[in-house]
């Protein structure tokens, strides 16, 4: 077994530094990696690139960086949660890649699998292909969309050991599961790390030669956005 | 009577067939499932990553790890299956759903869709839209006929930035049924009570009204 196992979220982001790609998994506030986020916070990095499905809200997730003004560019598919983003973006502070969300997925894939391009039908004929390289098969118009890089992933899964092997939850899978080796570094918290050999390697969704350093998080609020409920009868 | 949201999603509910996988997006498509026949076996996908979604959750039974696209807390039902982004996106890019159902704000007689951004106004983004529209063979657009000022939503050429080109089939508002082919929209049915003559003076692109127009029975 080789060991990804670090002690605690300042081990696991070891070698943050300004300027970096990151990526970030979760949808909404659903599975997002609230430890590494916490502590991109506290270590200030500024100047950073975020690829992250959406930017959180004002005061959680990614809306926490963008409070302080550490984030330089998003590379987001939907950001219609958060008023401080939407100032930033108007005013020209913050720099923004709208980007279908099917595509972001597969520009995450692409890195995992080492594809350097696809071609996807996603956002022909409109402002998201401008400028990109377009091409007929069969008779219908594809985008050639580059594989993303990315210096650090941050993920969140439900349970994981020291292998770097994930279980996730749910629709907290989400974005997680595809930036999983899809940078040069793979941070990977769980709410529960247990101990090697108790995960059933049939049920394990993402395997640790994918991770590069786990660690247990701790102090999950793990917030709902929308809670919406029905009444008995 | 023109219909509410309801009476367009109670519409578009008897387009979905026995063995249909069937995305939803959000606001009107949304209702849609509580209108579906349940003699008919149906699963409804939403693209953050489940399969066989079911109803919302009773008061204190929410978990927040199960959402749907919208991030409203859901449940799902028995045969559910829940999956990474990646993979939620071939079953739309594989064209594995068979119906897909959203809103627009703009729809052209040649089949183009805006419905993701007001230059200068409103930057939210496309989300999975510009995926699901540039897929799926079978989209049905759910949306008012005209907009809050009282313009035409059903237009020659769409004004706002495209969320995809030549991809709607079918539009159901609140005033009728309309199909898209050879660049124009041909009138199906009227909404109960609702004249030809109200549905011509509501489109600015081009309506094609062949012969006597049924009322839709919902």
């Amino acid at each position: 077994m080789i060991n990804k196992k670090v002690n605690n979220v300042e081990e696991a982001l070891n070698g943050v530094k300004d300027g970096m790609t990151f990526m970030l998994g979760g949808f909404g506030l659903c599975g997002i990696p609230e430890n590494a986020i916490s502590e991109l916070v506290k270590l200030n990095v500024r100047d950073v690139t975020c690829i992250s499905n959406n930017a959180g809200v004002d005061d959680f997730g990614l809306g926490l960086l963008l409070q302080n003004k550490q984030i330089k560019k998003m590379i987001s598919s939907y950001v219609g949660e958060n008023d401080e983003f939407e100032r930033q973006m108007l005013s020209g502070e913050l720099e923004v890649e709208l980007t279908p969300q099917g595509t972001l997925a597969e520009k995450c894939r692409a890195a995992q699998a080492g594809f350097p391009a696809f071609y996807t039908p996603a956002g022909f004929g409109t402002e998201v292909a401008e400028g990109k390289e377009t091409r007929d098969f069969d008779g219908k118009m594809y985008v050639l969309e580059p594989a993303f890089k990315a210096d650090f992933a941050f993920v969140k899964a439900w349970k994981g050991d020291a292998a770097g092997n994930l279980v996730f939850k749910g629709t907290a899978r989400n974005f997680n599961a595809n930036m999983c080796g899809a940078a040069k570094i793979t941070v990977a918290e769980v709410e529960e790390l247990v101990p090697v050999g108790e995960l059933d390697p049939n049920q394990i969704h993402i395997p640790g030669i994918f991770v590069q350093r786990i660690f247990q998080g701790k102090n999950y609020e793990k917030r709902i956005e929308q809670r919406t409920v029905r009444q008995k009868n | 009577m023109a219909l509410d949201k309801n009476g367009i999603a109670k519409r578009i509910a008897k387009e979905v067939k026995n063995g249909y996988y069937v995305n939803l997006g959000i606001g009107i498509p949304t209702l849609v499932a509580n209108f579906v026949r349940d003699d008919i076996e149906v699963e409804f996908q939403s693209e953050n990553g489940v399969l066989g979604m079911g109803p919302f959750p009773f008061d204190g039974e929410e978990d927040a790890d199960i959402i749907n696209a919208g991030k409203q807390t859901i449940t799902t039902m028995p045969g559910a299956s829940f999956f990474d982004s990646a993979t939620s996106f071939s079953m739309i890019r594989g064209k594995h759903v068979h119906l897909t159902i959203l809103g627009a704000m703009e729809v052209a007689e040649n089949g183009d869709i805006a419905n993701w951004k007001i230059p200068g106004k409103m930057v939210k983004g496309m989300g999975g839209a510009m995926d699901l529209v540039a897929s799926a063979d079978n989209i049905i657009v759910a949306m008012m006929h005209t907009n809050k000022r009282g313009e035409s939503k059903l237009l020659k050429k769409c004004s706002l930035p495209l969320t995809g080109v030549g991809c709607v089939t079918k539009v159901v508002t609140n005033l009728a049924v309309l199909e898209i082919k050879e660049n124009a929209f041909h009138l199906l049915e009227r909404a109960p009570g609702v004249s030809v003559e109200e549905i011509k003076n509501a489109t600015e692109g081009t309506l094609i009204v062949n012969g006597e127009i049924p009322e839709m029975k919902i």
